[in-house]
């Protein structure tokens, strides 16, 4: 089976500091993929390479497009990456704000990129709008509201919302429960269980919230100081972890 | 019963009748003459040549004169009259090292060769009002004494001799030039001063007070604000040497800025820059805060969301006549479009109602 | 003024103007940016369409401008006098004998033929400015054909006010290709873009030139399900009886009193010439000057 993903090698320097170095992996269709570590560990580094945010210094980030099969997302033509970001692609930021337009309406913010890819039937944009906002749970009395109207989980659910109307294959997810209550963690992360698994949607999720991968990854990688530490299934490595400092992330995990 | 009125073009004949009137004045009051104003008003002069973009004192008189005042219309008269100007080439990069100084401070150190040199400036007079000059002009006169020998070279070179300031990119390659070439983002710094020195004084004045006041603030230091006059060389290539065609009254102000570490370089001080025509201190000294401010990319400093560090809402908002004309123009006929919109809400109205009317029914 | 070339501009410049033009014509709809010259009347008063018409008139050229579709607005008459005096073309008031026109806010009801011109006067070319105030990122989404956020504006429009709430300078897709803002037309003008004659967009102040080309596919930005529709006051005109030309309203008394008429003044005149008379007109005679 031809991975969804294929990324060998891929380094990130500033000046004489390491973003992050010497990561490869494979991302089968349907895997989720977590991405842990501490403040200053790289991950959100590794993330913004992958999604085209920011240019590696080396490696290549192979992807299987729909039309021509792996092609590497680092050497594609702008134009053609923004296009990915609109369809294939999907980028769930930690601050709603960052991945909505605030001054549009929750319809408009779900309907957008329908728009960008021509939909052009305005009574089908917004049922399918609402649609989607009844999947993340907003109800349908709320289209017409703006983001500044909503609670952060309410907007984080938005955001989940505009990013998967149009059929990604790959979500890429930074902090996706960051800043948020944990009554609404929780009911967050079930929804992306749900749909995750309904869509058959690969993501890779970064997050310092060793609970987010326990209940939402396939497999973890553990980043320190730039570089993969230890990788593996997410049950093997959270409950027999290898590397001393895994050992001491798991071990510093409150138990309630 | 309606007439459809036409007159456009006598109403139009008859109002500049009465400007030309309103221009001259009470007739039993002297002519202002082109030599008083450049005499006596040569601040205003410099500014309409400065943001005009064209060093003729008498020309700028005159548009004054015409302008009735309104310096901003006066530069409008100099602009569209540059554009008629044929070119005949380019002069070589003035030396401002060898200006004759009129007058030359710095805040940085307490004497320096060439020494600190006030001139006639508004600098230390009390701002009261001299009711003696409504009556009586006349000057005393000022004691004169043997003119400087000694050269004045720039502060920042001394600086420049420890390594504690920037070096700035020397090359021999003609910047674009902004009146010729349609402004693109983003722009070289010689486009970003080409336009501060033409911009709109007030508007660069406020972008540069916002630094101080902490709106991307670069601790300014004012190594040296220099006036006088420079002399402007042309290459001839008929004679195969350069010769002086003229000569200019400029002020020039280097500002030494901290350096508020980056991860580029080790510490050094960095220069803002400011140079205009004429005798335009304030102008100058506004022109080098900002522009230091516009160099945060190049820089690698953040970008603070600051006003004065957004080159696209500085270089596309600071040129006065693009700025009048655009807002002044909403003075002119837009009824067509304001039909549009009255038929609109008309039709939205309407259809509210109905739809207000039909919910009550049910 | 005979110190001044033919239409005021030198030939280096008109050279300049003309190439933008040509880029223009041969990309429907692309903005290309030009070295907008300091002309003698403000920014944002037709300085884009002055510079457009010095180019691309000759001397054997008949020159109309019109301004809110009369030939009498003070603008248009300034505009006009500029050319008699620096270029000494023949003018007419009339669209038909006319080879170019000049125009601020609106197109001439009489359909152009292929052998006219039409110069039109643009305040802010970019028809994403209001939604993207950076130029940068605006002319970034031309070139990848991001377009999106343009039909967010139209659906934000229908879930707030029931419909689409623009009616002027109403936005259209040039050639299945490039977004465009026709200048500030009532959308009621916005069918006759698609014309035989060749169509010139000048903007000085913001140093850009668009062109469409003759029998261009101009198509208004709409969804299927809200139509576009080039509407206009439910009336016909008061003095020659038109029932589809474009009219302006005019408070005639203080009561409210108000009557319709062509805002096309060569338009009107020549229905009532050939003897068509409106609720309130009279037989054509020479209007009171």
């Amino acid at each position: 089976m031809t991975p969804l993903l294929q990324v060998e090698n891929i380094a990130k320097f500033y000046g004489p500091r390491i973003g992050c170095t010497d990561v490869s992996f494979d991302l089968y269709p349907g895997e989720v993929m977590g991405i842990v570590g501490e403040s200053g560990s790289g991950k959100s580094t590794l993330l913004n390479c992958l999604a085209g945010h920011l240019t590696p210094d080396r490696g290549v980030v192979r992807f299987d497009t729909r039309s021509e099969g792996l092609r590497d997302t680092i050497t594609m033509s702008e134009p053609e990456r923004r296009m990915l970001g609109r369809t294939d692609w999907a980028f769930v930021h930690q601050h709603a704000r960052d991945g909505l337009r605030m001054n549009v309406s929750a319809g408009g913010n779900v309907g957008e990129r329908l728009m960008a890819v021509n939909a052009r039937h305005y009574g089908e944009i917004r049922a399918e709008a609402i649609d989607w906002l009844g999947r993340v749970e907003i109800t349908e009395d709320r289209i017409d509201d703006r983001p500044t109207a909503f609670s952060g989980g309410m907007q984080q659910r938005l955001q989940i919302a505009r990013n998967l109307v149009t059929g990604p294959r790959l979500v890429f997810m930074d902090e996706p429960t960051g800043g948020l209550d944990v009554s609404v963690q929780a009911r967050l992360l079930d929804l992306l269980r749900g749909l995750g698994r309904e869509m058959n949607l690969s993501a890779i999720i970064v997050t310092h919230d060793l609970a987010v991968v326990r209940l939402l990854a396939d497999r973890l990688m553990v980043m320190k100081d730039g570089h993969v530490i230890e990788t593996g299934l997410t049950d093997q490595v959270l409950d027999d972890p290898q590397h001393a400092y895994t050992q001491l992330l798991v071990s510093s995990v409150l138990q309630v | 019963m309606y007439v459809a009125v036409k007159g456009g073009e006598r109403a139009i004949d008859n109002a500049h009748a009465w400007l030309a009137e309103e221009r001259r004045g009470d007739i039993s009051v002297p002519e202002l003459s082109i030599a008083q104003i450049r005499e006596q008003m040569a601040l205003a002069v410099n500014r309409v040549m400065a943001e005009g973009s064209l060093y003729d004192p008498d020309l700028a008189a005159l548009a004054i004169k015409q302008a009735r005042g309104d310096l901003i219309e006066a530069i409008f008269l100099i602009r569209a009259y540059r554009t008629t100007l044929p070119r005949f080439g380019g002069s070589n990069p003035i030396e401002t090292e060898d200006m004759t100084c009129d007058r030359r401070v710095s805040a940085t150190f307490k004497d320096a060769p060439g020494g600190q040199v006030l001139g006639p400036t508004f600098d230390y007079t009390h701002r009261l009002i001299d009711f003696k000059l409504a009556a009586d002009g006349e000057v005393s006169t000022v004691p004169v004494s043997a003119p400087q020998q000694t050269a004045t070279p720039h502060i920042m070179s001394f600086l420049g001799r420890e390594n504690l300031i920037q070096r700035e990119p020397v090359g021999d390659d003609v910047p674009d030039d902004l009146t010729r070439t349609p402004l693109e983002l983003p722009a070289s710094r010689a486009l970003r001063l080409q336009s501060l020195t033409r911009g709109d004084e007030g508007f660069i004045l406020g972008m540069a007070y916002s630094t101080q006041r902490g709106y991307a603030r670069n601790h300014a230091f004012v190594a040296e604000l220099r006036i006088g006059a420079v002399a402007v060389e042309m290459d001839i290539p008929e004679l195969g040497f350069a010769i002086e065609i003229g000569e200019i009254t400029v002020t020039e102000c280097e500002t030494v800025n901290q350096f508020q570490g980056s991860k580029i370089q080790p510490p050094q001080f960095t220069r803002g820059y400011g140079l205009v025509f004429g005798m335009t201190e304030r102008k100058a000294i506004s022109m080098a805060l900002v522009d230091r401010a516009l160099r945060w990319k190049e820089l690698g400093e953040d970008n603070l969301g600051a006003p004065a560090q957004d080159e696209e809402f500085i270089l596309y908002h600071s040129d006065n006549i693009q700025a009048t004309g655009f807002l002044e123009h909403i003075k002119l006929p837009h009824y067509v479009d304001f039909q549009s919109e009255l038929e609109l809400i008309r039709k939205l109205r309407r259809e509210a109602h109905q739809n207000i009317s039909q919910e009550a029914a049910e | 003024m005979s110190d001044y070339n033919f239409a005021y501009l030198d030939e280096q410049t008109k050279r300049m103007i003309r190439r933008a033009i040509l880029k223009g014509l041969a990309i429907p709809g692309y903005q290309v940016p030009f070295a907008s010259r300091e002309m003698p009347m403000p920014y944002g008063w037709g300085t884009g369409g002055v510079q457009v018409s010095a180019a691309v008139l000759t001397p054997d050229d008949t020159f109309k401008v019109i301004d809110q579709g009369a030939d009498d607005t003070t603008n248009a008459v300034s505009i006009r006098r500029f050319f008699q005096k620096t270029a000494g073309v023949a003018v007419t008031e009339a669209t038909s004998q006319a080879s170019v026109i000049q125009t601020r806010h609106r197109i001439p009801e009489e359909d152009l033929r292929a052998d006219q011109i039409l110069v039109y006067q643009v305040p802010i070319p970019e028809p994403l400015r209001f939604l993207e105030p950076s130029e940068v990122e605006t002319r970034k989404m031309h070139a990848l054909e991001e377009y999106g956020l343009m039909h967010v504006k139209l659906y934000e429009d229908i879930s707030q006010h029931g419909d689409i709430a623009t009616a002027y300078a109403y936005p259209v897709k040039v050639e299945g290709r490039y977004v465009m803002d026709p200048s500030p037309i009532p959308k009621f003008d916005n069918p006759k873009l698609e014309m035989a004659g060749i169509q010139l967009f000048g903007a000085g102040r913001e140093q850009r030139i668009y062109a469409i080309p003759p029998y261009t596919q101009v198509v208004s930005l709409d969804f299927d399900d809200y139509p576009f529709q080039p509407t206009k006051a439910d009336h016909a005109c008061d003095l020659c009886g038109a029932q589809d030309s474009y009219l302006d309203e005019l408070l005639v008394d203080d009561e409210g009193g108000r009557m319709f008429m062509c805002s096309d003044t060569d338009y009107c005149a020549t229905r009532r010439k050939q003897g068509h008379v409106g609720a309130q007109g009279v037989p054509y005679a020479e209007d009171a000057a």
